[in-house]
């Protein structure tokens, strides 16, 4: 029991030293430095509303700055430097990326995500439509969106767990345990297949991983911007003699286009980042390397501190266009 | 008419019948490891887990008793007895003695051994084992059978994972950690944010629009750039690798999508409320705590589910910022991939390891989906 005991008093310490911060520093901005009373209680109270929101903000902005902001930076100098033997660091400039560059793994780790980030998003948001579009206009409907999106909540390396069943292969003389090579072996395959080690392909069945997983968020989002359409346009569509696949394609598509948008822009956010699928089922072997998992590969395996931040730096630049994108769009919504 | 609604039900049909098809391609590989955290390794190994309601045949390697329970018969020195476990309804078909060959012998058949032993099994496991001279050794001997045993279901992979001190592959230590760090992970964040969202949405004062640009900005910005960084201040400033670093790392990574959230549902509040409240005489923490806070319950519902999914789904931050060489903090997603190095072909130890881990956040997705949900719809314009 004595870990357990631990651990929750390691929770409750992080708990309330927390909500101390809020609920002390606003007693003393109110009691102690600005009181509302006496001679100069408005001017104080003017005072103390003016100090307030970066009270509140403080742990928000120190926490992003840090924890988002500075890694952003420093990340980018770790790039330009060089360990040195016996400690420290020395300013290498380039010499990192073109390290980098000449590192054949790293060219196999872009090219596979950039068949990622093709192959994904699509697929995810195509399946995420046409399940919405199919489950709308069926009574259990409801029922079939939640067995759909419930992989969301399975971690990715559970789901890596899942899927190695799925393509477990087994010498051709025993009974196959993975349904994908009983179903190979059923449809007249000769022999199971190592799904995992076929360089190229095995790519594929990596991002059916992932594909699994986001297609239930993608449902779910197009799902309710389907049904936000107005009855009108559609009905319009219908007397002028429309067909399902015209209504669909022409009517409903060009409205909800902003959504698949945001969806295919999410979707490739979190393949810039995938990690555990792959360090979970392959770690980058038979070729199957991408970007971030090359990065914690040369981090923490060959300790190469500044290839490592290279490769990071990569990935930043990768999103950088949505960053942008997604602040001016904020932008253009606050108007 | 008739046509027309003809064409209807048919086509109705086939959306049905596509709709069937993708839930059960999306819930199969699932299904099927949830099916195997149930059965026996051998049963795991000797057939595929859609079959589990079938009898499979397996090849099995049982003993006889050990000498110790020999008795003598008319000059013959004998061990009789059952090869299965008491009500063990599994069916002998054939049989070996050796591991050469392990389908020497039909079940009901009498085998003659080396030094005059004779040994009889018959198909439901019993055995008869005779020999002019006394069985030695310490142990009974090995009968290699191949029978067909009747599906079973067990709970003992829970039993062994979860509640067995001695087992090192033990998963209760990890799953202390995972709790360990999701509860605070989940609640500082939210807390944080609240604060922040509640400054952003309602409080007047200069850089307000550029704080929001900023934080839709950090939305982005993949956590992998704060590895090397922070974990080398963390190491400088004396954190170390533990839990309170975890947390902080984990809030601050939540932090964006929780502040954007939250703002969003705040400014959507009435503002007569607030302005009410302030009228009233109420200082803006009292406001915050009495009125924003309360009414944005659903807002802050949803992305506690997010935050906790995410926590306790996470392996990266904890890989890089908790796990230390004692191995007394390891969290269920990075014992699960120690496991399946170690223990890649095991797959009862595997499946039930990751069912385990899997449980509970599954447990709070279909309890709490609508506010998941809601949530995701909320920050979709992300």
């Amino acid at each position: 029991m004595n870990p357990m005991l631990q651990g929750i008093g390691i929770i409750l310490i992080g708990l309330s030293g927390c909500i101390a911060y809020f609920y002390l520093s606003n007693l003393i901005l109110d009691r102690v430095l600005f009181p509302a009373r006496g001679p100069n209680a408005g001017r104080n109270i003017n005072r103390a509303n003016l100090w307030r929101p970066w009270l509140f903000m403080f742990p928000a902005i120190f926490a992003l700055s840090l924890y988002l902001a500075y890694p952003v930076f420093e990340t980018l100098r770790l790039s330009l430097m060089q360990r040195v033997a016996g400690g420290g660091y020395e300013w290498v400039g380039l010499n990192n990326y073109q390290r980098m560059m000449q590192d054949s793994k790293f060219w196999e780790a872009m090219r596979n995500n950039m068949l990622w980030l093709l192959v994904v998003p699509a697929a995810a948001t195509g399946f995420g439509l046409l399940a919405a579009q199919l489950t709308d206009r069926i009574k259990w409907g409801g029922l079939a969106k939640s067995l759909i999106f419930m992989p969301m909540a399975i971690s990715f390396v559970g789901a890596a767990v899942i899927w190695k069943l799925v393509y477990d292969a087994r010498p051709i003389d025993l009974e196959q345990i993975g349904i994908l090579n009983a179903i190979y072996l059923a449809l007249g395959g000769a022999a199971p297949q190592t799904w995992l080690t076929i360089p190229f392909w095995n790519n594929f069945f990596l991002m059916a991983v992932l594909i699994w997983i986001q297609t239930g968020f993608a449902m779910v989002i197009l799902s309710a911007a389907l049904r936000g359409i107005p009855e009108e346009t559609i009905e319009a569509a219908i007397v002028d003699g429309a067909s399902g696949w015209q209504i669909f394609f022409k009517i409903k598509m060009p409205q909800i286009r902003s959504t698949i948008l945001v969806v295919w822009t999410t979707i490739t956010i979190i393949v810039l980042k995938i990690f555990d699928i792959v360090f979970a089922m392959t770690n980058g072997q038979w070729e199957t390397q991408v970007l971030a998992n090359y990065m914690f590969d040369k981090l923490f395996r060959a300790n190469d501190w500044g290839v490592g931040s290279a490769s990071a730096m990569v990935i930043m630049i990768l999103v950088t266009p949505i960053l942008v994108w997604n602040v001016r769009n904020a932008r253009r919504e606050m108007r | 008419m008739d046509n027309i609604a003809g064409r209807k039900s048919s086509l109705s049909w086939v959306v049905n019948i596509s709709v069937f098809f993708l839930v059960v391609l999306w819930l199969l590989p699932t299904v099927g490891l949830f099916v195997s955290s149930f059965r026996t390794a051998d049963q795991i190994a000797s057939s595929g887990w859609w079959k589990v309601l079938f009898p499979s045949e397996q090849n099995l390697t049982l003993r006889t008793a050990g000498p110790d329970e020999q008795v003598e018969q008319d000059g013959l020195y004998v061990l009789e007895g059952q090869l299965f476990e008491p009500g063990s309804e599994a069916e002998i078909s054939v049989w070996g003695a050796s591991s050469r060959d392990i389908a020497a012998y039909e079940a009901g058949e009498t085998a003659q051994l080396d030094d005059g032993e004779t040994l009889f099994v018959g198909a439901d496991g019993s055995y008869r084992m005779e020999s002019p001279v006394p069985f030695e050794g310490s142990r009974g001997s090995r009968v290699f059978v191949t029978a067909e045993t009747p599906p079973e279901l067990t709970l003992n992979n829970y039993k062994n994972l979860l509640f067995d001190p001695n087992n090192v592959d033990g998963m209760s230590r990890a799953f202390m950690s995972t709790l360990t760090v999701t509860i605070p992970a989940t609640v500082i964040p939210i807390v944080v944010a609240a604060f922040a969202a509640y400054a952003l949405a309602w409080m007047d004062f200069k850089g307000r629009a550029l704080l929001i640009a900023c934080v839709v900005g950090l939305l982005v910005v993949p956590l992998q750039l704060a590895l090397i960084p922070l974990l080398r201040l963390h190491l400088a400033i004396g954190i170390g690798k533990g839990y309170l670093g975890v947390w902080l790392a984990h809030t601050g990574f939540g932090l964006p999508m929780a502040i954007y959230l939250l703002r969003n549902y705040m400014v959507g509040l009435p503002r007569d409320i607030i302005e009410n409240a302030r009228v009233d005489g109420a200082t803006e923490y009292q406001i915050f705590m009495r009125i924003i806070l309360p009414l944005s319950f659903p807002a802050l519902a949803s992305f506690a589910i997010f935050q906790f999914l995410w926590t306790w789904n996470d392996l990266l931050v904890a890989k890089v910022f908790l796990i230390d060489a004692t191995g007394k903090t390891t969290v269920m997603t990075a014992k699960i991939v120690e496991l399946m190095g170690t223990r890649g072909g095991n797959w009862e130890i595997l499946a039930t390891a990751a069912f385990v881990s899997i449980s509970v956040p599954l447990l709070v997705f279909f309890l709490m989906q609508k506010y998941l949900v809601r949530g995701l719809l909320a920050g979709s314009v992300k």
